[in-house]
């Protein structure tokens, strides 16, 4: 479904990603973990088309959309929730929804809003107030029902449970294993490797801008190598 | 009453510096860029206003259509041409190209219609009157600029507020690149806010021309400076603070011209901006953040 080959970009002289290749299968959790700077979220945004790789490409679906603009791969069922959640604060609950389904030109939200309220009801308590009055947890939940709005095939998520307190990233990760279950492709880049092993179905581990060991998440996490550098143990 | 007759002058001042203060604000909110050839497409309204009406004879509501038509295409083409090659070039890079298309177009119109002033015809019907309520003088036109300015500014809070582009337009001002993960073009929302705010310094360039009848390819200049000022005491970036110091400046130009200080009446809202400025950096709505101004 989502596929990148030998992807190299560059922050002007650092050399971010080196030849970084991975593939998502229809209806797989796959997580990327690995340390701060290890390039998890440049990928994320190399994918959505916030950066351009110098050389490789992104194909999804078997064509490469590696020229195509970050706006018009919304259209192609590639929803991001950025790292840090960068919601509009200055707008309401309801317009960040809103603003999740702006692709969709006509039809009814109001199905999709009930959904979205349905997962995190504490967003229907809020829908009046502005994004930046929501706590951190809160503000993650309104970042991933934004990006549900616009219906997506391929959730990107970039570390979802960052600075969020251990309850409330159980009950994340819980939401996550929720969404993919009723039919959303997820793939997942986290610090929390033990949390992202656990849920999801593959997993990569990027160490300095390369894809250093992958395989199945629950043999992954039996390895020494990852219970040392990844696991705390 | 000598009072209420500079509140009257002052409400009509502040209306069009408004219209003016609003562009400059919304293209800062959108790109950062204060874009010092806002004036100047002030000054081209005025003129194809004035052709409008003299050479084509329409009407003064047709003309001012027709000048905001022109000057929203006009924004469009100085955004595309002059300033999105630069986006993601300094600051200070794009200022002194604003300049230089201010420059640009200041002597172009030159070129075409001569350094001489020009008039706009005189008032006919309702518009040429006016009435005295206890001694205040209120001219008609006057209440014809406050009034069209108001409606216009009803018409953006609505489309920035409520509309599809309005949303588009605030979400990419506060985060670009979240924006584009929401699937909006940014490169169209900037240019439809330029589109708009020019269009908006059309108005009231037309308004200028049937205000103070004579016109001049460097007319912009003034306007366009008090309007950037007052875009900056407001709070730079926000549409309520540009709204909030334009009637401010206005009120204060009039104010200082009322009390005989007629040749410094400039000097006294550039003081004035100082000292706000030092009490408050940010502009009276702005919160203070390091990226101001």
């Amino acid at each position: 479904m989502l596929e990148i080959k030998d992807l190299d970009v560059h922050y002007g002289g650092i050399h971010a990603l080196k030849g970084v290749s991975l593939k998502v299968d229809d209806g797989e959790i796959v997580t990327l973990i690995g340390a701060n700077g290890a390039g998890k979220s440049t990928t994320l945004r190399t994918i959505s088309g916030l950066k351009k790789p110098t050389a490789g490409s992104v194909l999804v679906d078997g064509k490469d959309i590696t020229k195509m603009a970050a706006a018009d791969r919304v259209g192609l069922g590639l929803s991001q929730v950025p790292e840090g959640r960068r919601i509009f604060t200055s707008m309401t609950v309801m317009e960040n929804l809103e603003l999740g389904a702006y692709r969709r030109r006509g039809g009814d939200l109001s199905k999709d809003l009930n959904g979205v309220f349905e997962r995190f009801p504490v967003l229907a308590d809020r829908r009046k107030q502005l994004g930046g009055t929501l706590s951190g947890g809160e503000q993650q939940m309104l970042a991933m029902g934004r990006a549900m709005m616009a219906k997506p095939r391929i959730l990107l998520m970039d570390e979802p449970s960052m600075g969020l307190a251990p309850l409330l990233v159980q009950e994340i990760f819980e939401i996550i294993a929720q969404i993919n279950k009723d039919g959303t492709t997820i793939l997942l880049v986290e610090q929390n490797a033990n949390k992202a092993l656990q849920v999801a179905k593959r997993a990569y581990v990027m160490e300095t801008g390369r894809i250093v060991i992958s395989g199945d998440a629950a043999e992954l996490m039996k390895t020494e190598d990852i219970k040392k550098a990844y696991l705390g143990g | 009453m000598e009072v209420f007759q500079q509140l009257i002058n002052g409400l009509s001042l502040g209306s069009i510096y408004a219209l003016i203060a609003l562009g400059y604000t919304m293209v800062y909110g959108i790109i950062q860029l204060i874009n010092f050839a806002h004036g100047d497409v002030l000054m081209v309204g005025a003129f194809v206003g004035w052709f409008s009406m003299t050479t084509l004879h329409m009407n003064v509501f047709a003309a001012l259509v027709t000048a905001m038509a022109a000057c929203a295409m006009l924004g469009v083409i100085i955004e595309r041409v002059a300033y999105k090659p630069l986006r993601n070039s300094t600051r200070i890079a794009a200022l002194i190209t604003a300049i230089g298309v201010s420059l640009f177009l200041e002597y172009v119109m030159m070129y075409f219609v001569g350094a001489n002033p020009k008039a706009y015809p005189d008032l006919t019907g309702f518009m040429a009157g006016s009435f005295t309520i206890h001694g205040v003088i209120i001219k008609n036109i006057q209440l014809v600029i406050i009034g069209i300015s108001v409606l216009l500014m009803i018409i953006l809070q609505f489309i920035v507020q409520r509309t599809r582009v309005g949303k588009a337009m605030r979400a990419v001002s506060q985060d670009a690149d979240a924006a584009r993960l929401m699937g909006i073009n940014v490169d169209n929302t900037i240019s439809i806010t330029f589109a708009i705010g020019s269009a908006l310094a059309g108005a009231a360039g037309v308004m200028w021309g049937l205000y103070y009848i004579s016109i001049n390819p460097l007319m912009g200049l003034m306007p366009g400076l008090k309007a950037f000022v007052a875009a900056v005491f407001g709070g730079i970036g926000l549409i309520p603070g540009a709204l909030l110091g334009a009637y401010a400046v206005g009120f204060i130009e009039t104010i200082a011209k009322g009390v005989g200080l007629s040749t410094y009446s400039d000097a006294v809202v550039f003081l004035v901006l100082i000292l706000i400025l030092i009490i408050k950096p940010a502009g009276l709505l702005g919160k203070n953040t390091k990226e101001k101004v």
